[in-house]
């Protein structure tokens, strides 16, 4: 098999590959990060109020979308979403969205429900005594929130953040099936084209695993300098 | 003149159960007041709703003439007034000493960093420790770790204190140490709720006790009078189980 292994296919399809399709994934990586967090402590902060129906409509929304398959998602938005945008906007055909905005969306939607998960897990981890502590000293709730309680969620939050992020650079290639161009969809034109099937999706393995992995190491040592000695 | 009131305080946590009945008793300003019982008493309860840290249902909370349970009553203004030290201390750990002493004086009182930060170090060399100031609360023993927590409650200035068991989550040779701070606190003539179970502290330094048992204020009497002869039974059993070691 390694016999006719051509390195010059990868070699040549490296612009294509990094330019087009890596640069999408981070792009999307980014884009979904950045509104996911601000989404997922929204809900986390609905998830926790005392406001019955704010915290039952957060679980159902972390629940429901816990409970399905990404791909599903992806598809489910991709065709629903421009008959919402009619529906919104009375349009009299349904709202052009494009995969582009759609997959933006969609990754966004779907990481809010992990990362709403992961603040509110943070939140609750802080001892009940810190909270009384913090009122005992006389602050208000949004400081007692601010310089006690979330400074400390932070630390613990921090590392799994950044692993649900790695997570995250993982399933942004299952765009694919809208036909995006992202790093795997790249090597997997490449390799269809050429007929360098091995070549390609070998390489693609590597690369996601080189940028994982090193990613995760990363987060293992900044988890380690964030611990509080309690 | 009364520091501290309570006039016939209820609270239940459901509607089931009752965890404070009916509780009345005053603290005057300088006086220290220790308050014990059997675990599952309330006692740590009440010391809580004093400063609107557990809610009341029934009767009425007043602190140096503010009602604590009343609506308009702005509670973080009273408990910056009102010093509290837990039984698990609650140092902040994300916070070195100085920072966790400065917090409440920055954020609550508007005090300066530099005023706030000088004050800080004069009440740790007060309690014994201005050589941990830049340190973090996990990297400090228990004992020392309690006496931060009197120091950051005195840099408030408080007009009374207020102590959950001070002494319970610390191991035996700590003891002391703290109660000393506390015992020299008491002779400056702070106003002091404690809720303990060193009773040698209580005959040191208490002028009344208060005994509660199922939530129910059983006993208040002047200090001897409680040791010499309690009234109730179920005081002298709990006297006699503490003090039989």
């Amino acid at each position: 098999m390694f016999a006719h292994f051509d390195f010059g296919a990868i070699y040549r399809a490296l612009p294509y590959l990094f330019r087009e399709g890596m640069t999408f994934t981070l792009m999307l990586t980014a884009i979904a990060t950045f509104f996911g967090v601000i989404l997922g402590t929204i809900i986390a902060m609905m998830r926790l109020s005392s406001v019955r129906l704010l915290s039952q409509l957060a679980a159902l929304y972390v629940n429901l979308l816990r409970a399905l398959p990404l791909v599903l998602v992806i598809f489910l938005i991709y065709f629903l979403l421009p008959y919402v945008g009619q529906w919104i906007t009375r349009a009299p055909r349904p709202v052009e969205v494009g995969a582009l905005n759609s997959s933006i969306i969609t990754f966004t939607v779907f990481e809010a429900a992990y990362f709403a998960e992961i603040m509110r897990a943070g939140i609750q981890s802080i001892p009940s005594g810190q909270v009384a502590a913090g009122y005992g000293v006389g602050l208000k709730y949004s400081q007692m929130m601010r310089y006690v309680v979330l400074p400390q969620a932070f630390r613990t939050m921090l590392p799994v953040i950044f692993m649900q992020t790695i997570v995250l650079f993982q399933d942004t290639s299952l765009v694919y099936v809208l036909s995006i161009t992202d790093f795997l969809g790249a090597a997997s034109k490449v390799a269809e084209r050429d007929g360098r099937i091995v070549e390609m999706y070998l390489f693609a393995a590597l690369v996601y695993f080189i940028i994982s992995f090193t990613a995760s190491r990363y987060v293992r040592r900044l988890q380690n300098r964030l611990a509080i000695v309690r | 003149m009364a520091m501290i009131t309570l006039k016939n305080v209820d609270k239940w946590y459901n509607p089931q159960f009752q965890v404070l009945k009916n509780c009345t008793t005053s603290i005057d300003k300088g006086e220290v007041v220790v308050v014990c019982g059997p675990s599952g008493s309330g006692k740590s309860t009440l010391i809580k709703t004093v400063n609107g840290l557990e809610s009341i249902q029934g009767g009425e909370i007043t602190v140096d003439g503010t009602s604590v349970a009343a609506k308009g009553t702005n509670l973080p203004k009273l408990r910056s007034r009102v010093g509290m030290v837990f039984q698990h201390f609650e140092l902040f750990p994300h916070l070195s000493i100085t920072q966790n002493l400065c917090l409440g004086q920055e954020k609550v009182l508007n005090r300066s960093h530099d005023e706030a930060v000088a004050k800080a170090h004069k009440l740790l060399d007060r309690v014994g420790l201005t050589a941990h100031a830049d340190k973090f609360p996990g990297q400090l023993s228990g004992g020392q770790q309690q006496r931060v927590a009197i120091a950051r409650a005195l840099v408030m200035d408080p007009i009374c204190m207020l102590f959950d068991e001070p002494t319970s989550a610390l191991d035996p040779e700590m003891v002391n140490e703290v109660l000393d701070v506390m015992v020299q606190l008491a002779k400056e003539g702070m106003t002091m709720m404690v809720v303990t179970h060193e009773m040698g502290f209580a005959r040191k330094v208490a002028d009344r006790v208060v005994f509660m048992d199922a939530g129910e204020i059983v006993e208040d009497e002047p200090k001897d009078a409680f040791f010499e002869a309690a009234k109730s039974e179920r005081a002298r059993q709990f006297l006699s189980k503490i003090l039989s070691h």
